[in-house]
This record gives structure tokens, C-alpha cells and sequence, in this order.
């Protein structure tokens, strides 16, 4: 097609203009993808957290514990299906870099709440019997070379001393999305330390996680727990899972709005530069417009072949970009680990990208584009040489 | 020359003044003249008299502030931008000082460009693309693009541009301006085989005497006035 | 002789838009440049200025902040014996033993909940921190159901204000003072009486000790004896050393985020300039070949296209620290990530930070503008006069 081809032609009069656009652009493109991305392992710990689990946690805040006595009372609850319990240890391996949840928690009951936590049946019952035994995530395993039978030790911040644990199990998750970068061990394997050590903090529990018969009685079943130990010595906050994500999530906010915003002013910036390179190159070619006119070409073509040259050229550098996303979202993933363990770019990233390259083409154009089709004629003519 | 036939281009009290920020410049001062079908006419006078802005409103690429111009029986000055376009693109042929060719296309393409905007086949584009070229004898060069040519090359391409759509008339703008003397001769040359084997009307700004010459008819413009010498 | 720097300067007036597109680029990259800067620059000061360094703050050993920890009253008491404490005027030791915890508060307005901190404090709390003024209203009685606001939580927390009442612990506690420490993270916190609170949150220990020391130089000593006794599981920091290690993981990350963008973003505008640079050369090749031909040597070719380029990113940085300077009034609240508290901090500008702004983007435009004006420099003369 004509179109095309003249398109073409055009976009490699300058090939060093069009090359440094189409790179400005392509490196304007990964910025984004990262940062949305950036943006979506955030909100992920939320999306991918149940709806119809409950947590119960002092209604102080997370740092009061609850008693293990309330666990009774709740199981009694109607429509309350199951109980498990634990406590956010925080535990640290070796350095505080190597950051990694670790919870204490009641091995049965838990893992039959989470049946996303997919452990292979031996694994599961030799972490059961052993009280010291603790069960991590694949890719916790693979990051520190970890297998069956390892010793690992973590230095307690929350509960001081030195904690050895024996690696009974590695899980992984029964969705892409589970997590598996986290270490559970033995309840009671903390509290009857605590016991001999300091006697006054045993026997209490940092949160307790409910399965519910029916979804549909999760607010009740919320409300009632709530009521059940109001005007008590441990006041309780009952919500779902996913509330409870959502509301860490939201004390970090500011920060994650930030990068939104930046975001979107990395595609800004590339705008401008994208819109400098097609008004210069439009001024240059304001004789050649001209003359098309004169040929009997309405303000329509012209208008056509200065958009068409500068959306083709922006989804060039956008498909660039798409496609450098992947390698830079790897290369996160591994050397700031710390930061980001995980960092898998969604497909609806790249849909967003690919738009994001159309609109800057698009934007970049308005204004050559009026220029080059409102000309008139003589006065085009005029500016030669 | 005399023809039996009605004149091709009828020019009556045509005004045309260009606003200059604040200032008013008078360009044409109520010219009225005929060109006939099949003259070659040639517009000469100073620099500044309003040779190009009176092309420019006979080919349609300009609207004078008062007065008529008919082109082929058309009143042209009561047509829109649109209409205009279209118009332009069967009826009036343009040959430039600096040729205009479009460096990103061959001179094949270059010359088919007009006829992009009929509703002709590809092998009928090409059948008078190919025979425009023959007409200006660059039928060798066909797949060059303007850089490779020469100034001469250039303009016949131009030319050939110009003829393709066989438009009503042709109008050049100092089309021998910018060429060294043998090339100047050339283009002449040819231009006078478009009047007298193809019956082409010619209206040529210019001011090269010798361009003059081979005109049929030569008018002066002075300060927006316009006055007669014969050849 | 070189070639006036009037003529690049009157060049970027010829090319009005050009250049403005252009300069716009440089001053959002410049703008998100010194932003992030002075966010990590506000982060780590409101933190540092938080402490003093002349106070010690022992809690207990690889608690990571106050909240974590747990000092039994023996082991505070054997603090409070040692002989690196200072005396205050009256003879009172200038000793305080506190508690910490963290309570949930909704915002106002928004009405989603914050960590709140809320420290128990004694007799010589507020004479260690100098930088905490009373702004109104008075400190709370001791053994009454009374609390002061830090001036960030009167504002934003339900409940927060004067004359206001905050529950917690099964009990009503009203605000009877407001007090402003500044931009340090003693402005997000609600002090009580310290007994009062370790009945109301049933914890029999307390959080930290800090006290003012005697002779500022014996900390190293004091640190060695604590940090070996094995009846004692603690360790102890400068003040303002322990608040900077709290705010490490977030200005690290700020700081890594910040200059990560504005390194992707300056390439973006860098070739912005570039892009500018060399069509400028292109148009102006007559009158460089015009030049040369009266006799301007390259150098001086090179120089005034490369000035020219300066000129650009240093109008870029110029008008992107201006609107940087803005967002000074604008005060971020989030949680701090390893302390799970609530904390404000605002934009900072330094003057380094805008030496460093305006460094950058004139840098941006020599990066920029280098290799066209190489490009002009070394142009043919003759091929320059013939073309246009």
C-alpha cells in the first residue's frame, strides 16, 4: 500500500532522529511497564488473599496478642468451620537483609486452611511430628540452597535467643500467584520456650485465622467474634483476609500513589521529546506538504501522513519497549530480591505499554499535524530554501 | 496568435492585497486579461510586482480579494478549499523553480502521485506514468529518486508530474530559475513541444529573457499593473 | 576569538518552541530528580532530628525498635544506676524509662486506620528531648486518664485533637495538650503517663530506657559494659543513630527508586537535546560554513553549539527545581516499614540537593549536545556554503 510504504520511506529519511526517538521512546515504555508493575506486586499480596478466611487480631493493635483460650469460643461460633492460629515471629536469617516472613503457627489446623499451601503428603506429616520442624516456600528454598533435613536458624527479634528449626517440608503454591516465600514452623514449639524463658508471655497468640461454612456468613460470623469479646481484656478485630492486606497496604499509600503519578510522568516526558522531533520534522517538510496540496491532496492526506508517520514510529519504540520489559523485570527480580522477590510482568502490562506508545504517537502529531494540513498553500510554497 | 477557439483563462478586476502584520500591502491592482487555449504566455516585471501571486490565484492555490477568474468555463473564485482540491487535481499542472519532487519517492512515483487521487487501476497508472516519461525523455531514470538526479532531470520529472493528470493548463514558477544554461535550454525546449504537439496552454512566470523568447505572448506586471508586449 | 555566547543564547530565542519542548523535558526529569531527593532528604532528617546525640537509648537485644522490645524493671533499674547518667539541676537523674506501643487511630477525613505510636513516659521524658515544646494545653497528671498529642496526630487522627478523647486499652483517655516537635517523628506520637499506660495495655515491662549522658564521649564504654553483661539481654545506641537505622530501609529505597527513575528519565530528555541539537546544526549549516569562512576556528564551533545545549539544560533545571521547591509544602504520611509506625515527613531542600538539580541538568545538556556540536565543528566548509 502506498500509505505505507511512503511511511516508511519517510521515518528513515533522518535515521538518526527516527533511531533516537524510537530508543527515547522504547526506554520511556520499560520505565512504565516497570513501574505499573512495581506498583501491582504491591497491591498483590491483597489480591491474591482469600475473601472468605477470616483474621482475628487484638483490636489495639497487631502488636497486643490475643490469649489461647478465645480459641475455644470461636470454633462454638456458628458458621465457623474451622480455627487455626499463630504469630508473626520475625525471625531474622543470619542478616536483616535477607528478609523473609516467618510465622509460628498450629501446623494441622493451618494447613487446612490453606489448602493452596501444597506440600507433598511425607513432608507434611514428618513437619507435623516434629516440633521443631519448620516447612518453606519453593522459591524461599531455592534462593538459600535449602533442602529436606537442613538445619536453619533464626535470631528472634520479637522473642529473643537463637531459634534452630529442622527443614521438614518444602511447599509450593497450587496457583502461580500463592506465595512461596514464607517459613512456618511449630506453635508449640515457641510457646513452651516461652514458658521456661518468660513465662508471662506464653500462651498467647498473635492472630487466629477462621474458615467459614458459607461464604456468605463472613460479616456475621466477623460481627460476631467482634461482640463475643467486647469489654474483655483483649478486644478483638475480626475481618477478611483480604480486608486486612488492603488495610496494611493503604497505611503505605503515599508512596504507592507516588509512583503512580510517576509513572505516568515518565510517558509525559517522552511525549515532549516525541512531540519536538515530529514538530521539527513536519517544519522541515512544510514545502513538501505544500506541494502535495497543489497536486490536488486534501488537508485529509496530509493529515494522514503525519499522524501515520508518527504513531508508526512510536509503536516501533513501544514494541521495543514491551519486549525489553521482560528482561528488565528479570534482572529486578534478582539483583534487588531484597526489595522484590517477585516481579513477573501481567499481560495487561503490556496491552497497557503498547496503548501507552499509541498515545504518545498520537499526542506527538496534534500539532504538526494541524500545522501541516491548515498550511496554506502560497505561504508553504513560499519557504523554500 | 489568433484562435478560433474561446480563451481558456478569463481574468476580470482581480484585486489581491497580502496583510503584512499591521500593514496592508496592495499586490494586484485590477488586472483583467484573456489567455488563450494553447498559448504560451510569460509574466515578467520586477521583483515585488505580483508575477508568482498572480500564478498562484490562476492555478487555485490562492483567493484574490475581489474580481473573477475562469478557468475551462469554471468561475474558480466561488469554489471551496475542497472543491478547489479537486480541481486542481485534473485541471492545472504546476512546474516549480526548485521541482518540489518528494525525495522519499522514485521519479516513477513521484510522477504518479497525481493520479493516486483518480479512481485509475495500477496498470492504467502506470501506462501514464510510463508515457510521460517518454514525453520527457527520462524513461531510463524511472527508478531514481531526485537525489540522483540532476537539476535538468529534476525538472523534467517535474514536468512529467505536471502533464500526467492532462490538465487544462500548466502553470510554471521560474522553471528555468535554478538550471545551468544547457539544462535551461532543454526544459524550454520541451515546454515548447508540450504547446505545439500537445496543445498545451503554458503560463510562465520568469525572468529569464530567454525563457521570454519562446513565449508566444508576453505580458508586463509593474507594481500590480499589468501591460502588453507582443511577440 | 571565540564566538559571543549571545548568539547561542539568541539562537534558543529563535527557536521558541523548540526550545521550550525541549527545556520542558530536562525540568520534569530535573523536577522528579530533586523531588525524590528531598523526599529521602526529609525522611532521614525528620528522623535524625528526632534524637539527640548525647542521649543513650538501651533496649533489648536485636529488637529492632522500641515497639519490639521488652526491658524487664530490674534490668532498668541497673541502668539507671550506671554512672554515665547525667544529673538534671534539681539532682534527679535525667533518666527516663518508657513504654512504646503501637495503637490503630482512623485518619480523619479518609477514616482508615493508622499505627499510631504511643509512648508511656516519666518525670524526665520532655526534659530529653529539647526539640519538644508544648504548643498548648499542659502535660497530663500522672495517675490520671490523660494524654498529649504530637502536633501531626492532633491534625490528622480522629480524636487527636485538644480537648479531644482517643480509646484505648478498655479506658478513655482525653487529650490535654498539644505539643510540637517540629519535623522530627516525636510529632506522630501520643505521650501518657507511663504507669498508667503499662496498667491500661497489661505489660509489666517497659520499652526502652534514654537518658542524657554525663560526659558524651564515655558512650563507647557504657556500650561495651551493657552489651557483655550476661545478666542483662540489651543493647544501646546513640539516639540519633538508632532513629537513622529506623528510617535506612526506606530513604535506601527512595534513594535507590529515585535516582533508578531519573537515570531512565534523563535518557529520555538527553536525547531530547540530542535530537534538538542536531536539527539545529542541520538548519544552521549555511551560516556555520559562513562562519567558519570568516575565520572562526572549530573550537569555537564546538563551544557555542555546546553552550548553546548548556544553556538549554540549565533552563530545564532552573525551571524544574523552581516547581521542585513547591512540593516543600506538601507533607507525606506513611508507614515506616520497619518500625510499622505512622510517620510524617515532608519534602526538603538543601542547597546541595539544588547544586546537585542544576549540576544534572546541565550535565543532561552537554551529554545532550556533545556530538552535534562535534558534528558542526567538523563540517566541510564548502559543503556547508552550498547547502540550503
Amino acid at each position: 500500500m502506498f500509505i505505507l510504504k511512503f511511511l516508511i520511506r519517510n521515518a528513515l529519511r533522518h535515521k538518526l532522529r527516527t533511531s533516537l526517538t524510537v530508543i527515547g521512546i522504547a526506554i520511556a515504555i520499560v520505565a512504565f511497564g516497570l513501574l505499573r508493575t512495581l506498583v501491582g506486586v504491591w497491591y498483590s499480596g491483597a489480591e491474591h488473599s482469600s475473601a472468605s478466611r477470616l483474621v482475628t487480631r487484638n483490636a489495639i493493635s497487631l502488636i497486643f496478642p490475643l490469649p489461647l483460650s478465645y480459641k475455644d469460643r470461636i470454633r462454638q461460633i456458628q458458621g465457623v468451620k474451622a480455627v487455626s492460629y499463630g504469630n508473626w515471629f520475625g525471625g531474622i536469617y543470619i542478616d536483616e537483609k535477607n528478609f523473609f516472613a516467618n510465622y509460628a503457627v498450629e501446623p494441622k489446623s493451618y494447613l487446612d486452611l490453606y489448602p493452596e499451601i501444597v506440600l507433598p503428603a511425607d513432608q507434611k506429616a514428618a513437619f507435623i511430628r516434629d516440633r521443631k520442624g519448620c516447612i518453606v516456600g519453593r522459591k524461599l528454598a531455592d534462593r538459600y540452597g535449602w533442602k529436606v533435613g537442613d538445619m536453619i536458624t533464626l535470631r528472634g527479634s520479637i522473642f529473643p535467643g537463637q531459634w534452630e528449626f529442622v527443614l521438614q517440608g518444602i511447599y509450593h503454591g497450587a496457583e502461580k500467584s500463592t506465595e512461596e516465600r514464607v517459613m512456618f514452623f511449630h506453635w508449640n514449639y515457641l510457646n513452651e520456650t516461652l514458658k521456661k524463658t518468660a513465662p508471662r508471655r506464653a500462651d498467647q497468640v498473635g492472630f487466629y485465622m477462621i474458615g467459614i461454612t458459607t461464604p456468605d456468613l463472613t460479616a456475621e460470623v466477623a460481627l460476631t467474634v467482634d461482640r463475643m469479646f467486647r469489654n474483655s481484656l483483649a478486644e478483638t478485630l475480626t475481618e477478611t483476609e483480604r480486608a486486612f492486606q488492603l488495610g496494611f497496604i493503604a497505611m503505605t499509600e503515599a508512596i504507592v500513589i507516588a509512583i503512580q503519578i510517576v509513572s505516568y510522568v515518565v510517558i509525559v516526558i517522552i511525549m515532549i521529546v516525541a512531540a519536538n522531533t515530529m514538530a521539527m520534522t513536519a517544519r522541515e517538510r512544510i514545502t513538501e506538504y505544500a506541494t502535495m496540496k497543489t497536486l490536488g491532496f486534501g488537508a485529509r492526506h496530509i493529515a494522514g501522513i503525519v499522524f501515520g508517520e508518527s504513531v508508526f514510529i512510536a509503536m516501533i519504540g513501544g514494541t521495543l519497549g514491551a519486549l525489553l520489559t521482560f528482561p528488565g523485570a528479570r534482572w529486578i527480580e534478582t539483583e534487588l530480591s531484597q526489595y522484590f522477590p517477585s516481579f513477573s510482568v501481567a499481560p495487561a502490562t503490556v496491552y497497557l505499554e503498547l496503548l501507552a506508545a499509541c498515545l504518545i504517537g498520537v499526542v506527538a502529531a496534534v500539532f504538526p499535524t494541524w500545522r501541516g494540513a491548515t498550511i496554506r498553500i502560497a505561504e508553504g510554497l513560499r519557504r523554500i530554501g | 496568435m489568433e484562435s478560433p477557439r474561446p480563451p481558456i483563462v478569463v481574468i476580470k478586476d482581480l484585486n489581491k492585497s497580502y496583510r503584512r502584520g499591521s500593514q496592508i500591502i496592495p499586490v494586484l491592482n485590477n488586472i483583467s486579461f484573456d489567455i488563450d487555449d494553447g498559448e504560451f504566455l510569460a509574466l515578467m516585471g520586477p521583483s515585488g510586482s505580483g508575477k508568482s501571486t498572480l500564478l498562484n490565484l490562476i492555478a487555485g492555490i490562492d483567493k484574490p480579494d475581489s474580481g473573477a477568474i475562469s478557468v475551462g468555463g469554471i468561475d474558480i473564485t466561488s469554489l471551496s478549499e475542497a472543491e478547489l482540491a479537486r480541481w486542481r487535481a485534473s485541471n492545472v499542472g504546476f512546474i516549480f523553480q526548485f521541482y518540489n519532487l518528494i525525495p522519499v519517492l522514485t521519479a516513477f512515483e513521484n510522477i504518479e502521485l497525481p493520479l493516486l487521487l483518480t479512481p485509475l487501476s495500477r496498470k492504467e497508472r502506470r501506462e501514464h506514468v510510463e508515457m510521460a516519461l517518454h514525453m520527457v525523455n527520462l524513461s531510463d531514470r524511472m527508478d531514481h529518486y531526485p537525489g540522483q538526479l540532476s537539476g535538468g532531470q529534476q525538472q523534467r520529472v517535474a514536468i512529467a508530474r505536471a502533464i500526467v493528470p492532462d490538465p487544462a493548463i500548466l502553470v510554471a514558477d521560474e522553471p528555468t530559475g535554478d538550471l545551468d544554461k544547457v539544462s535551461a535550454r532543454d526544459i524550454l525546449e520541451l515546454m515548447e513541444r508540450l504547446v505545439h504537439e500537445l496543445g498545451k496552454t503554458i503560463i510562465m512566470v520568469t525572468h529569464d529573457p530567454r525563457a521570454a523568447e519562446k513565449a508566444h505572448v508576453v505580458r508586463n506586471l509593474d507594481k500590480g499593473v499589468l501591460n502588453n508586449v507582443h511577440t | 576569538m571565540g564566538i559571543p555566547y549571545s548568539y547561542s543564547i539568541r539562537n534558543l530565542w529563535t527557536r521558541r518552541l523548540t526550545t521550550v519542548l525541549t527545556a520542558s523535558g530536562m525540568a520534569l526529569v530535573v523536577f522528579v530528580f530533586s523531588a525524590t531527593l528531598m523526599l529521602a532528604e526529609g525522611l532521614e532528617k525528620t528522623l535524625v532530628d528526632t534524637g539527640s546525640y548525647d542521649n543513650a537509648i538501651v533496649i533489648r537485644k536485636s529488637a529492632n525498635s522500641e515497639v519490639q522490645s521488652g526491658v524487664e524493671r530490674l534490668q532498668a533499674s541497673i541502668i539507671g544506676s550506671q554512672p554515665e547518667v547525667a544529673f538534671g539541676e534539681n539532682g534527679q537523674p535525667l533518666l527516663a524509662k518508657e513504654l512504646v506501643v503501637l495503637i490503630n487511630i482512623p485518619k480523619r477525613g479518609t477514616n482508615k486506620p493508622a499505627n499510631v505510636v504511643i509512648r508511656g513516659i516519666s518525670a524526665s521524658s520532655l526534659l530529653l528531648r529539647p526539640q519538644v515544646k508544648l504548643m498548648e494545653g499542659r502535660m497530663p497528671r500522672p495517675g490520671s486518664a490523660e494524654v498529649v498529642a504530637g502536633k501531626s496526630i492532633a491534625q490528622r487522627f480522629q480524636g487527636g485533637g485538644m480537648g479531644e478523647t482517643v480509646r484505648f486499652g478498655m479506658r478513655d483517655w482525653i487529650v490535654v495538650g498539644v505539643f510540637d516537635a517540629g519535623n522530627t517523628g516525636f510529632s506522630s506520637e501520643i505521650w501518657g503517663d507511663v504507669d498508667q499506660l503499662m496498667q491500661a495495655f497489661r505489660r509489666p515491662v517497659y520499652s526502652s530506657v534514654i537518658f542524657k549522658l554525663r560526659d558524651s564521649s564515655s558512650f563507647e564504654e557504657f556500650k561495651t559494659r551493657i552489651e557483655s553483661d550476661p545478666r542483662l539481654t540489651l543493647e544501646t545506641k546513640r539516639e540519633t543513630r538508632y532513629y537513622q537505622d529506623q528510617s535506612e530501609m526506606m530513604a535506601k529505597f527512595l534513594r535507590i527508586l529515585g535516582i533508578t527513575l531519573t537515570v531512565v528519565f534523563s535518557l529520555g530528555a538527553v536525547i531530547g537535546a540530542m535530537i534538538t541539537m542536531y536539527a539545529a546544526v542541520a538548519q544552521r549549516m549555511t551560516e556555520i560554513g559562513t562562519l567558519r569562512a570568516l575565520g572562526f576556528l572549530k573550537g569555537s564551533i564546538l563551544a557555542a553549539f555546546v553552550l548553546e545545549s548548556l544553556f538549554l539544560g540549565l533552563l530545564g533545571g532552573s525551571a524544574g527545581l523552581f516547581f521542585a521547591s513547591f512540593m516543600q509544602f506538601i507533607t507525606i504520611s506513611t508507614m515506616n516499614w520497619q518500625t510499622f509506625a505512622e510517620l510524617a515527613f515532608s519534602f526538603t531542600l538543601t542547597v546541595d540537593i539544588a547544586f546537585k538539580s542544576l549540576a544534572f541538568s546541565v550535565l543532561m545538556g552537554f551529554v545532550g549536545g556533545f556530538l552535534p556540536a562535534l558534528r558542526a565543528a567538523k563540517m566541510n566548509i564548502v559543503e556547508a556554503l552550498r547547502a540550503g
